[in-house]
């Protein structure tokens, strides 16, 4: 099952995530900064945003390193918080075509938002839309991060403008249509009552990880 | 090499792992229709738990703060068959509009 993707898809990502593009600029602007508070160098910051590209993470890993943490400490943060995305990879994997280069460069676009618009409500993802969305957003988050790295706190805090509303409002928008029977509204509950009890209790990333589990509700229909 | 360089490398080919494991190895592949069922039902579970995570979570801590009045504004627009951009528009403007009162 290889899935062509052609520039319809590209396209069609690109058109839905454009209404988030804003708020991942702004984010990817604070990020620029607060990576140079903490002491990271411009340079370090960008490549970060250009490679990693997983905004909670990298936020994570430099307020590790900002309050003197080490390393490993800073490294474990981030990669908890990446755990989803070996998770959404196994899910979406079967989806993907080409070559092993193709897949490995376009498997990197995967982030929460880029997945998000890409699911069907049927709740198979389109990978063509996942690329067109990842890459738009790469694109408003990695060059946030060099305007933050180098015009520094002038364009002020992502956050007085309520744009970190943003985020759970876009996930909001798109678990809605997801919500048209009674097992996947099932799942929804169980994931959102996970991560509630997890939050205090976890490290941030591991009641999303956690949630996930809901899907094993799934096994009972063969 | 400096710490924040380690980091960065050391970030970078984690999630560079992560993400590529699935797409790397189960490309054009048929999966099991139980599997299917299963990972069918991730969106939700996962979608809910951002939803969570990003409107209530403080590091550590569960809070009631602007977010959740961004939130509930998305809710009624998202109620309402807005459009995605209204969507977000409605809740940064309500999460900014408490954040200032």
């Amino acid at each position: 099952m290889i899935l062509h993707s052609g520039p319809k898809p590209l396209r069609e990502g690109a058109r839905a995530i454009l209404p988030l593009v804003p708020a991942a600029f702004a984010f990817g602007v604070s990020f620029g900064v607060l990576a140079r508070t903490a002491g990271v160098g411009r340079l370090a910051a960008i490549v970060m945003s250009a490679t990693t590209f997983a905004g909670s993470a990298q936020f994570a890993a430099i307020s590790v390193l900002g309050a003197a943490g080490g390393v490993g400490a800073a490294v474990a943060a981030a990669l908890l918080l990446n755990t989803r995305y070996a998770a959404i990879g196994i899910s979406v994997g079967p989806r993907f075509g080409g070559s092993l280069g193709r897949r490995l460069v376009e498997s990197q676009l995967i982030v929460d938002e880029s997945w998000a618009v890409s699911v069907r409500p049927d709740g198979h993802v389109e990978p063509g839309v996942l690329v067109g969305a990842g890459a738009t957003l790469w694109l408003g988050w990695t060059g946030g991060t060099i305007v933050g790295a180098f015009a520094g706190g002038a364009l002020g805090d992502p956050g007085r403008l309520g744009l970190d509303g943003a985020f759970p409002a876009l996930f909001l928008a798109l678990l809605a249509p997801q919500l048209r029977d009674r097992r996947p509204i099932v799942a929804a509950v169980l994931g959102a009552a996970i991560a509630f009890a997890l939050v205090p209790l976890t490290p941030p990333g591991i009641p999303i990880v956690a949630a996930s589990a809901a899907c094993l509700l799934g096994w009972r229909r063969g | 090499m400096s710490t924040a360089w380690t980091t960065v490398l050391l970030v970078g080919l984690g999630t560079v792992l992560l993400k590529s494991t699935g797409p790397a190895l189960l490309a054009g592949r048929s999966v099991p229709p139980r599997l299917m069922s299963v990972l069918g039902l991730l969106a939700p579970a996962l979608l809910a738990a951002l939803v969570v995570t990003q409107a209530f979570a403080d590091g550590r801590a569960l809070v009631l703060d602007a977010r959740a009045a961004g939130l509930a504004a998305a809710a009624a627009a998202v109620a309402l068959r807005a459009p995605l951009l209204a969507v977000i528009l409605v809740a940064a403007v309500a999460t900014a509009i408490v954040r200032l009162l």
